[in-house]
């Protein structure tokens, strides 16, 4: 059972995401992560990316069912490939005089911003992968976190694909 | 051009896409379209509750080929029909169902007789659409006969708010659909054509495995000429029957949980299954472990990806259109010399089956006087007052079983069931249906005491319309299949299975029909002549033991090794 990473293509219509949404559901499938956003370069076609769990065979049936639905255009499943990935998090940390300073190495150390400052809190944008907002979450926790929120993971196949064996495209049902 | 109302636009999109007859039921949010309706040529068949309208279509569809069409309400009209559309998408029927709506302005306001149907027949339906603006109607009306009855086929809702019905727009029918993301593989990959081919030419026990798919993309010529050409022997699932003719030799019968010793054993000694249209079900697979253990090739036919590799791992899988990739398949046989060669092991392989079948057949008639009615000298009966030209529709319980093991289907699209979801109450209307599409062919029903009972309300719609049917009721005073299963699996503790049933006699002449009863086996040739020379809609009340039962039987969940006998 490991996680993987499928970006679904989609008629950007009424419904669509409960129909992809309802799939998963009804079939007994696992959605780990989902974003959902409206294509920046084509209004009519939205992208999904999720991210799910299950054996080869699992996946296999994922793929096959999402493509059986009307609205969906095209499903590529990152299995295989080299990805980027991103994911974002927005965390409320408490301050004070003697964490500040803490706070402003990490910051620093993860290419993060502080986007709002309050009273003794501060509020940090970080962006990355699924490791990276683990460790940054991992070292500003005894700080003392407010609030976190978190969003869904995108993807995009790497130009270059450097491992070996994976000198291909990504998987494309027909 | 003049602007028509929404309604308007709905009857002549339906007249556009050659529809004759329609089954339905009015109701407030679909007042308009009825209000169109009766000024047009289409026919409407009223019915008594909208499970019987959906199983209408799919007898229709069954006959016919083309999608049933299925006009009902909004709320309570849509949910009686969520039935019949789950059982049309199992069984993948054809059908579409247009559904008033609450007025758009309403929409998620809880208003009166409102359901959101597009959010509850979306996990049931091949897709669904809600028609927010007058201007789409034409166009959704085009797409979901086109999605309905192309690819796999399916069923599709039609959700059409009031006023959406009530607004006028100007009026033309799109002359095709396009539809980027929805593009059915008609045609079979050549090389894997040819694979398959090399498999089958190297087998020595090959055997085909064909389902309904079989019959909805009318490829019953192709694979006869196929398996003839070759010598191959073709086992059908409970949708395909009919496929192969049952006087052919080559015809194996059923397999699966009822399906006969021999048959049985054929899937479990073959090395080479082709399966054409069928989805391998776990009624036919049983233990998937167990299931065709000594094939070292699985072939799969179907025009749905997503139906391959799901429960069997398929060795050569083959995405297509039945009839298409069969027919290439002759082609490219017929240039081959090497097809041949395995001739004389096929012949053998055949005879080996034969005398499998022989060696158990599927029920030992002892040919001793008995008083009580046996239900398979009511199938017999059937077939010699037809001489098998005749559609058969049946319920959903040990009646099905024992027509799908014995009565012999000489042709495709004559054989009527709920296969998927098993829907009791499905036979009845299903029959008037397939009334509608083939007027001149006798259709007979077989039903049980317990499956009449959940559509007989149906019988007033058969009697209005004079629809000429006979209804065959089994009736043994129980859910009898449910009996079997308490009887075998739980210790014979018959937990709320006996039923008493009304005067089915009586209930039929109180609808205007005629009814005959059958208590004893040597009435039973006379009273079913007479009943089957009595025209319009007739019922049937045979009276069988409790005890007769579907046999052999392979446990659910259980491999051939288990299989009961009787």
């Amino acid at each position: 059972m490991t996680s993987h990473t499928i970006s679904v293509l989609v008629e950007n219509e009424f419904g669509v995401l409960a129909r992809v949404a309802g799939l998963f559901s009804s079939r007994g499938f696992n959605i780990e992560s989902l974003t959902v956003n409206e294509d920046p370069l084509d209004p009519t076609v939205s992208r999904i990316v999720l991210v799910t769990t299950g054996d080869e065979q699992v996946l296999e049936q994922i793929n096959k069912q999402l493509n059986k639905l009307i609205p969906v255009i095209k499903v590529i499943d990152f299995k295989d490939v080299d990805i980027l990935e991103r994911e974002m998090v927005i965390v409320k940390i408490s301050v004070d005089e003697r964490t500040r300073s803490e706070l402003d190495s990490i910051v620093s150390a993860f290419r993060a911003h502080i986007v709002d400052i309050g009273q003794r809190v501060v509020t940090v944008e970080v962006t990355g992968d699924a490791d990276k907002i683990k460790a940054f979450i991992a070292l500003v926790r005894p700080l003392g976190i407010k609030e976190v929120v978190r969003s869904g993971k995108v993807a995009m196949q790497r130009s270059v694909q450097l491992s070996a064996e994976n000198h291909r495209r990504p998987r494309e049902a027909d | 051009m003049k602007k028509i109302k929404g309604s308007q636009i709905i009857i002549e999109s339906l007249i556009a896409e050659g529809v004759e007859v329609v089954f339905g039921y009015p109701g407030g949010a679909i007042l308009p379209t009825y209000d169109a309706l009766l000024d047009s040529k289409l026919k409407h068949v009223l019915v008594r509750h909208e499970q019987g309208a959906t199983h209408m279509a799919e007898g229709y569809a069954r006959v016919s080929g083309r999608p049933g069409v299925v006009i009902v309400t909004s709320g309570p009209g849509a949910t009686n029909a969520v039935t019949g559309i789950a059982d049309a998408y199992m069984d993948s029927t054809p059908m579409v169902v247009l559904s008033g709506q609450v007025p758009t302005s309403l929409i998620g306001n809880d208003a009166f007789q409102e359901a959101d149907f597009v959010g509850i027949t979306r996990p049931c339906t091949k897709h669904n659409f809600l028609v927010k603006n007058v201007k789409d109607v034409a166009r959704t009306i085009k797409e979901a006969f086109y999605i309905a009855g192309t690819g796999r086929p399916g069923p599709v809702v039609v959700d059409l708010p009031r006023d959406v019905q009530q607004a006028e727009h100007l009026f033309k029918y799109p002359d095709n659909v396009v539809l980027r993301s929805y593009r059915p593989t008609i045609r079979g990959n050549p090389r894997q054509i040819e694979r398959a081919i090399e498999a089958i030419e190297k087998s020595l026990r090959p055997l085909f495995y064909v389902g309904g798919g079989v019959q909805w993309s009318g490829a019953a010529p192709e694979l006869r000429e196929l398996v003839k050409g070759l010598g191959i022997p073709v086992t059908e699932t409970l949708m395909g029957l009919g496929s192969m003719p049952a006087s052919d030799s080559l015809r194996l019968g059923m397999l699966g949980m009822h399906g006969s010793y021999g048959t049985n054993t054929a899937v479990v000694n073959t090395d080479c299954l082709v399966a054409v249209g069928a989805r391998f079900d776990d009624r036919v697979t049983g233990r998937i472990a167990d299931f065709a253990p000594k094939a070292e090739t699985i072939i799969h036919m179907d025009i749905d990806p997503s139906s391959i590799s799901k429960n069997v791992k398929v060795h050569i899988p083959i995405v297509g259109d039945i009839k298409s990739v069969l027919a290439d398949m002759l082609v490219q046989i017929k240039s081959r010399e090497s097809i041949g060669q395995r001739r004389a092991e096929w012949n053998k392989w055949h005879q080996q089956i034969m005398q499998w079948q022989k060696e158990r057949p599927l029920y030992e008639r002892n040919g001793k006087e008995r008083e009580t009615v046996s239900p398979l000298d009511v199938i017999e009966e059937m077939y010699n007052l037809t001489k098998g030209d005749c559609i058969v529709a049946t319920d959903v319980g040990q009646h099905q079983m024992w027509v799908a093991q014995l009565f012999p289907f000489e042709n495709p699209r004559a054989w009527l069931t709920s296969g998927g979801l098993g829907t009791m109450g499905y036979g009845l209307p299903a029959g008037i249906g397939a009334k509608f599409a083939a007027p001149d062919k006798p259709v007979i029903v077989v039903s049980g005491d317990g499956s009449i009972q959940m559509n007989i309300q149906e019988l007033g719609t058969a009697v209005q319309y004079g629809v000429d049917i006979k209804v065959i009721i089994l009736n043994n005073y129980f859910l009898g299949m449910v009996r079997q299963w308490q009887e075998k699996f739980y210790q014979e503790r018959y937990s709320y299975s006996a039923m008493s049933v009304p005067n089915f006699v009586k209930l039929a002449e109180a609808y205007g029909a005629h009814g005959f009863r059958v208590e004893k086996s040597k009435d039973l040739v006379a009273t079913m002549k007479e009943a089957f020379a009595t025209p319009g809609p007739v019922l049937i009340d045979v009276v069988i033991p409790k005890e007769e039962a579907v046999m052999p039987m392979i446990p659910p969940g259980g491999s051939m090794s288990e299989m009961l006998f009787a």
